[in-house]
């Protein structure tokens, strides 16, 4: 008996000088995303070199060079939970950042909050994740569903485009873009003529987009992203969509896509990003280190990235700790400035508030160079892009 | 009844016709992938997983001619055939022989691990989502047919398709190459002894379903993007297909693969959230009914 309480002293003891070799460690972030599917581009490898510039760029933290490690989510909420379980528990990471797909990042929400670590995500839309969903240790750091289909389904609606179809991706990212974008159009005093549920990665939408045509309306609002918003806009061309006075109305589109399309089907399409790579000579710079190491300019979720992890590490070297009370309080104290940011600020619902932009695709004979895609059409302050602190049934906010 | 069903609402019969036409086109690409499958198969009882590898290897190939060669689609629908049916050709002569012999499941992971190992290099160097391929210049527009929109394309897709379906077909059961190749399935011993070089037939007939799939993935190279992940998106769906309509039957293979176009074309159409479920919940009712697929010759 008495060897056996021995035994588990020692254990205990052990245990105990486990985790405090955690603490004592450099500081582990890891980059949670699509490292091979139909959202692999839009962050993937990219966001494991934005990760990794941006802790080069901190330099120690805490006495040693922070550690960056990466993990495949496959876009499925099981997956992504238990990497994230092993990671905060076994693996000693500190930070989790990326996440697209908003149905894992969902998942992981719920494991930051139960461990409480830290989640900064920068790849999901979904509002929800500052929402209903929200969490003292979980930060939506550059879009969300919301500053989507108010800064594009805005713009649309002011532009007479009253009258709107979704073809939308049957998860929770695809239900939050159409609710939040039907919304504007409504209080906009247009009208939602019909929509169609589409499961995730679906290589044909002809008969979507023929559900689309035959409802005439206006406007055919896109609730979804990658590869999917490419296909429907590629085959939407095909079925003369556009010929037939019908317009779309891309409602999350990374650069990648644009790419992947060619500007000869993408020109004209409006889109909402907070982050293009040529829009002043801070964003040039990035990008162009970026793409010495991958050959391409960052999308905004990449980009994303950077700014989250150097902010992270930033408010771990002013508050001294790893402590994620203390950091979370530090980088809501601290203004974000970096090449994509300007005074962005964190705000306690999880919501990083920052300037977002509306942009128009060039027509081909407009783009001088490679990647050169988009024109600035409009600058919208983050007040008037994002939810108002109080309407997005955030319980901290009733709480605080 | 239906209420779980909420977007339940029938559509006007012209737009029935629209969707399934679109379902036979769709239903095409599944005819011409699972007779592939049924080919190899039924000459070398090889469950070929790289068939979607070979699909993506077959638009890729009219991408890269097209791009860093600037031979366009037409040269393209014959060339890229050949280049993967070469290639499989040589993956048959160095991997695929040494497991004709043991059990199916042995050839069915090693081909399972090759398209694994082509598609991440593919995925490697491309990356996700897609290179654009256009619409080749004579089959660019579309024509009103009264009910519908038909892209002129498409439609060269459902001629092209039953074209080779037919050609397949004809070929195998009612050519002498044929008949030499469906005995020497029966009895390789018996049919060497005639004098046929059967070990090299075999070859042929593997670069044959590989160079089907490849001209699949050329003819899907407009309409989809040209992705490295085309092909293991559809291939799963192909083999649905091809259990459905019975291992190794290559009438069951085209039928089947047009009526579940159809089928899936119907549920898009009236529950599209399933649309992608459908064909498995057709596949497990006829396993469970006629385990042998409708066209199966054994159990």
């Amino acid at each position: 008996m008495q060897a056996k309480i021995l035994l588990a002293a020692a254990a205990l003891v052990a245990l105990g000088a486990a985790s405090a070799g955690a603490q004592s460690g450099p500081v582990k972030i890891g980059v949670l995303n699509d490292m091979s599917g139909l959202y692999s581009d839009v962050g993937g490898k990219g966001s494991v070199v934005a990760a990794q510039m941006a802790v080069d760029d901190a330099g120690p933290v805490l006495g040693q060079k922070a550690v960056v490690i990466s993990g495949d989510h496959q876009n499925k909420p099981d997956v992504g939970s238990s990497i994230a379980r092993q990671w905060y528990d076994q693996d000693g990471v500190d930070m989790i950042t990326d996440v697209p797909t908003s149905s894992v990042a969902l998942a992981v929400t719920e494991v930051a909050r139960e461990k409480k670590k830290l989640a900064l995500f920068t790849g999901p839309a979904s509002s929800d994740l500052t929402g209903p969903k929200c969490n003292a240790y979980a930060a939506a750091w550059v879009y969300d569903t919301y500053s989507l289909a108010h800064v594009t389904g805005g713009a649309v609606v002011k532009s007479g485009g009253d009258t709107w179809f979704f073809i939308t991706a049957d998860y929770a990212f695809g239900h939050a873009l159409e609710r939040d974008t039907g919304d504007v159009v409504k209080a906009a005093g247009g009208k939602i003529l019909g929509d169609v549920m589409v499961p995730l990665s679906t290589a044909d939408f002809s008969s979507y987009l023929l559900q689309a045509q035959a409802s005439k309306a206006k406007i055919i609002g896109l609730a979804n992203a990658g590869g999917d918003t490419i296909n429907s806009i590629k085959q939407g061309a095909e079925f003369g969509i556009v010929e037939g006075g019908q317009k779309f109305a891309g409602l999350l589109m990374f650069i990648s896509d644009v790419h992947s399309l060619g500007l000869k089907v993408a020109q004209g399409l409006q889109l909402t990003s907070p982050f293009y790579w040529d829009m002043n000579d801070q964003t040039r710079a990035f990008s162009k280190r970026f793409a010495e190491k991958t050959g391409r300019p960052p999308t905004f979720d990449q980009a994303g990235v950077y700014s989250a992890v150097a902010h992270y590490l930033k408010a771990v070297k002013a508050s001294g700790t790893k402590d994620p009370d203390k950091v979370m309080a530090e980088m809501r104290a601290l203004p974000i400035n970096d090449f994509m940011t300007k005074n962005g600020k964190l705000r306690i619902d999880g919501r990083v508030v920052r300037d977002m932009y509306l942009f128009e695709v060039k027509k081909p004979s407009e783009s001088k160079a490679p990647w050169d895609y988009y024109k600035l059409i409009q600058t919208v302050p983050g007040d008037e892009a994002y939810r108002p602190l109080d309407k997005g049934d955030c319980p901290l906010v009733k709480n605080g | 009844m239906l209420s779980f069903l909420p977007h339940i609402a029938l559509p006007p019969t012209p737009a029935l016709f629209a969707q399934l036409l679109i379902g036979l086109i769709n239903g095409a690409f599944y005819a011409m992938l699972s007779l592939g499958l049924a080919v190899i198969f039924g000459m070398l009882n090889i469950i070929n997983f790289t068939h979607g590898a070979q699909y993506m290897l077959g638009a890729f190939c009219a991408w890269l001619a097209l791009n860093y060669l600037g031979i366009g689609y037409w040269p393209a629908l014959i060339l890229a055939p050949i280049v993967v049916a070469a290639a499989g050709m040589v993956l048959e002569r160095l991997f695929l022989r040494h497991v004709y012999k043991l059990d199916h499941l042995y050839g069915l992971l090693l081909t399972f691990g090759l398209a694994l190992i082509i598609e991440g290099l593919f995925r490697q160097y491309y990356g996700s989502s897609g290179q654009p391929y256009s619409i080749p210049d004579g089959l660019t527009g579309a024509r009103n047919l009264g009910f519908m929109f038909l892209p002129n394309y498409r439609a060269w897709v459902i001629v092209a398709s039953l074209a080779v379906c037919f050609g397949t077909w004809f070929l195998i059961e009612r050519t002498r190459l044929g008949a030499y190749l469906r005995a020497a399935t029966e009895n390789p011993t018996l049919v060497q002894a005639f004098g046929i070089n059967v070990p090299r037939m075999v070859t042929l007939t593997y670069g044959f379903g590989a160079g089907l799939a490849a001209l699949a993935g050329v003819l899907a190279a407009p309409i989809y993007q040209v992705s490295p992940l085309m092909g293991s998106d559809i291939i799963v769906v192909v083999f649905a297909v091809v259990v459905i309509g019975g291992m190794g039957s290559i009438v069951g293979a085209v039928l089947s693969g047009f009526v579940l176009g159809l089928v899936e074309g119907l549920t898009k159409v009236f529950y599209p959230e399933a649309s992608n479920t459908v064909i498995f919940v057709v596949m497990a009712v006829v396993l469970l009914v006629k385990p042998a697929g409708f066209f199966g010759r054994t159990a």
